[in-house]
């Protein structure tokens, strides 16, 4: 195998990355300060936007941090601080039988990884790393607006009904 | 790089966030954790994306960011209106549709 063929650099990114999200993400459902917890999905969601890139998926990377790090994190902590009065470390986030969820969730990671390890063992992600070129963002836009056409629309109607159900809801009178 | 480690970190994400789902008692939490789910979803299109040398994981991680959007948008909005008619947004309080 030639040392090429390894992408020495990628993998140690990934590893780095990933190693960062895992720990964020634990933090975001351990950490008993929701605007903590909220800071702690700032590095998660970071970290997926460089694994997109690593995945040389550009456009949705962008998306990522413009849509997530921008939009959504502007929400939650407006969530947090409409929601309760003080800021700060709270004891009862968890529910009462928080403690069922580990061996549920440890169940689900195991099978998962069980299946993934023994369907693609060391399969490679692409055969030749010197075909890995950017998506060009033509054929995104192809993409969305051939084949896939009915459901942008549905996803516009989708986003109109939210954004038309959110000032109702939120509407005081 | 392998097919499979960008799946198992997709894996672990999933199940981080079911955890979070299931554990946490707090609405924005629960929201967050929803936030992690769809994430690793997106991961898993992308990777297969790539795997299948296709544009079509983009698409969808695309579509599935917008669904998360409006998601997060209406989901606030009705922690909002719970929170100001009953001061709470404990998911354990709101049990009147319980069985």
């Amino acid at each position: 195998m030639l040392a090429a063929d390894l992408l020495v650099a990628q993998n140690i990114g990934f590893g780095i990355i990933a190693l960062l999200m895992v720990v964020g993400a634990l933090r975001v459902v351990t950490v008993n300060n929701v605007v903590h917890a909220a800071l702690w999905l700032v590095v998660v969601l970071s970290g997926a936007a460089a694994q997109y890139l690593l995945l040389s998926a550009e456009f949705v990377a962008i998306t990522q941090v413009l849509v997530y790090v921008g939009a959504v994190m502007v929400l939650f902590l407006f969530g947090t601080m409409l929601t309760r009065a003080r800021i700060g470390a709270e004891n009862d986030l968890n529910n009462k039988n928080w403690k069922i969820a580990i061996p549920v969730s440890l169940l689900m990671l195991g099978v998962m990884s069980w299946v993934i390890v023994d369907g693609f063992r060391d399969e490679k992600l692409i055969e030749n790393p010197g075909e890995m070129s950017q998506v060009p963002i033509q054929l995104i836009s192809d993409d969305i607006f051939g084949p896939y056409l009915l459901p942008f629309w549905a996803l516009s109607f989708v986003l109109l009904v939210a954004v038309i159900g959110a000032i109702v809801l939120a509407r005081k009178d | 790089m392998l097919t499979a480690q960008f799946l198992l970190l997709g894996a672990v994400l999933f199940c981080i966030g079911v955890y979070g789902v299931l554990a946490r008692k707090n609405a924005v939490m629960v929201l967050m954790s929803i936030e992690l789910i769809l994430n690793s979803v997106n991961l898993n299109l992308l990777a297969f994306s790539v795997r299948h040398g296709s544009v079509d994981g983009n698409t969808f991680a695309l579509y599935i960011i917008a669904i998360a959007a409006a998601e997060v948008g209406v989901g606030l909005a009705m922690v909002l209106l719970i929170y100001r008619n009953r001061r709470t947004i404990a998911l354990d309080d709101l049990s009147e549709m319980k069985g």
